[in-house]
């Protein structure tokens, strides 16, 4: 073991290790709200509680039908994202054409009704979720020791990331899909189904959310307010970043959760506000955010 | 664009409408003979709360920026005069002042930051400074933390009227409540309210007439945060009790749901929106967690079904100003 700053370099390299993951969990959920807002031009606010769902499912899944991890990793997205289908094709189409506010102020709503749902019956307490067999234990590097779930974690989320950019900035599918964020009407002209695409849209940010929930189960425990907190992070986050490009949500949010670390290390009493702090000063600075364009 | 012409009508005829005089006259009526049939402390609290909306709507009805961090003010201002009135020990019209003070100052630093940017932005960036606050409310010295500051005394006024005889005190609250409720109704209808609401139908317009709209902005918030920290205050003195609930973000979620209720941009419709929202949370508190699921479904009614609320929807079909 040796010294950084006269810190035990396992405290720094392990507080970063917790950065790196908060910060994949920032990603994740800055890039499916980054995605929503670009096709439907609303903030998800909801967005916290389909994370949490995402989890509870997972939860669910192992608990009453014994299906572990794995499935649940392709499952969860799958059933999460279709509830997100419902409610786009029952509530959130009638929206479109009002001020955006009224879009966060409908998934406002629809947030506090699955939280209460989930608080009714799960109540507020944590329930643990173990981490599957596979990624149990760890490695010691020398100047630190990583558990193998962490790692997965961190590398899993970096691919998922990265292929969501790589679906949306170079493939044909995406290039369609920032047409129609330009000109939705003209893009119907060419016959494509925008209206079905805004749904998919939709559901696929939530789905995202559900995944981040699905990792996240096994490192914090599964609580019906566990998305809350997190969402005003990451809505910090959006801001700082700015939604127009898909890189700069990811760079951002995995930016943001190292720096996080990092404070918890340095200054722990400012761990809890460093993110709101950091936005405060990119508002000062570049108020149109790190990546973001000029509205 | 008819919401424009109805705001040059509106413009051209700023005295005070029959309607209006009527409603306020109903609502003078209503709130001098209610103690004699509801606990004067539930009306306390739902003229404090009604306060706290009417504050929040000169933002959303009037200027159309939507803060998701009224909590701020409203909580912070509590917290700093129960502060003043438990420690410093000072009478409680000069603890509710420097509580109201705090909470203006509050909303010239966080107003100048959120103005910074339009629309949605705004919606997340005071919800995230609210936040913010609310952690270091949690981890000051002086809030004392998850139990807050407890048995406040609610003092004498001036000095002379004891504030613990409960009528003294609700006579205390409704003056406060009346005046503040004049002064918003005499903002919206000045010249200055008629720049807000041009701003709200249209900035770009208003910047290109000369108008400097980031400074119009800037006072709007300013004025709404002042309001807000006086509700707050008073809650304080009142119900002898700052805590970590009223700067949580779900009271910023509270006031939003009040407001949208009654009727956005309806002078009484936040009054009316808080009276029903108090009554449903006190007579509904025995369902627990059921409460938010029901605030929940309610927020989602009234966005796809009743956008102009309560007071909206009447003074539509009456056809008349509310």
């Amino acid at each position: 073991m040796f010294e950084i700053f006269g810190y035990p370099s396992t405290q720094l390299f392990g507080q970063l290790l917790l950065g790196l993951i908060n910060g994949s969990f920032y990603a994740l959920l800055s890039l499916g709200l980054a995605v929503i807002f670009g096709m439907l031009n609303i903030i998800n606010f909801s967005h916290g509680a389909q994370y949490m769902m995402g989890a509870f499912v997972a939860f669910l899944l192992l608990q009453h039908l014994n299906i572990g991890y794995w499935p649940a990793l392709i499952i969860v997205p799958i059933v999460v994202g279709l509830t997100g289908v419902v409610i786009e094709k029952c509530f959130l189409r009638w929206l479109y054409k009002l001020d955006h506010l009224y879009g966060l102020l409908l998934t406002f709503g629809i947030a506090l009704v699955i939280e209460g749902v989930f608080r009714n019956y799960f109540g507020s307490s944590g329930l643990p979720y173990r981490v599957p067999e596979s990624l149990q234990g760890g490695q010691n590097l020398g100047f630190m020791f990583l558990p193998n779930y962490r790692a997965w974690v961190i590398v899993f989320s970096l691919v998922v990331c990265l292929a969501t950019w790589f679906v949306i900035e170079r493939t044909k599918l995406g290039s369609n899909l920032r047409a129609a964020t330009e000109n939705p009407t003209l893009v119907r002209a060419f016959g494509i189904n925008v209206p079905r695409m805004i749904t998919l849209t939709y559901g696929f940010g939530v789905g995202l959310a559900a995944l981040a929930g699905v990792m996240a189960a096994p490192i914090y425990n599964v609580s019906p307010q566990m998305g809350s907190d997190l969402i005003i992070v990451v809505f910090a986050v959006v801001v700082i970043g700015g939604m127009g490009s898909i890189m700069g949500a990811i760079l951002t949010g995995f930016g943001l959760g190292v720096i996080e670390g990092l404070t918890k290390v340095f200054f722990p009493e400012a761990s809890n506000t460093v993110i709101f702090v950091i936005m405060v000063i990119v508002l000062l600075i570049r108020p149109a955010g790190l990546f973001g364009r000029t509205a | 664009m008819r919401e424009t012409t109805d705001i040059l009508k509106a413009s051209k005829r700023a005295t005070v409408t029959v309607s209006e005089a009527l409603a306020f006259a109903i609502m003078i009526a209503a709130v001098v003979i209610a103690p004699l049939f509801v606990y004067p402390v539930f009306l306390m609290k739902a003229l404090c709360f009604a306060l706290f909306a009417c504050a929040f709507n000169l933002l959303i009805g009037y200027v159309g920026l939507l803060s998701f961090g009224h909590a701020l003010f409203f909580g912070w201002a509590s917290y700093v005069a129960a502060h003043a009135a438990k420690v410093w020990g000072l009478t409680p019209e000069l603890a509710v002042l420097v509580g109201t003070a705090v909470a203006s100052a509050l909303g010239f630093v966080s107003g100048a930051l959120a103005i910074r940017r339009q629309g949605i932005y705004f919606a997340m960036i005071t919800l995230a400074l609210s936040q913010m606050m609310y952690f270091f409310a949690l981890q000051a010295k002086f809030t004392g933390g998850e139990d807050g500051i407890q048995a406040v005394p609610r003092g004498q006024l001036f000095g002379v009227v004891d504030l613990s005889d409960q009528t003294a005190m609700y006579i205390f609250v409704v003056v406060l409540f009346v005046a503040a409720f004049l002064l918003i109704y005499r903002i919206i209808h000045s010249p200055f309210g008629e720049v807000l609401k041009a701003i709200r139908e249209n900035e770009t317009r208003a910047i290109s007439l000369g108008y400097k709209t980031d400074r119009y902005k800037l006072i709007a918030f300013v004025l709404s945060a002042t309001l807000a920290g006086l509700a707050g205050s008073t809650k304080a003195i009142v119900f002898q009790l700052a805590s970590l609930t009223d700067v949580h973000w779900s009271m910023s979620g509270e006031v939003v749901l009040m407001t949208l209720v009654g009727g956005l941009g309806t002078v009484f419709g936040p009054v009316v929106g808080a009276f029903v929202i108090v009554a449903m949370q006190t007579y509904l508190a025995e369902f627990g967690q059921w409460v938010t699921v029901i605030q929940g479904a309610i927020f989602i009614a009234c966005v796809l079904l009743f956008r102009r609320g309560i007071v909206g929807e009447i003074a539509q079909v009456l056809r008349i100003r509310l």
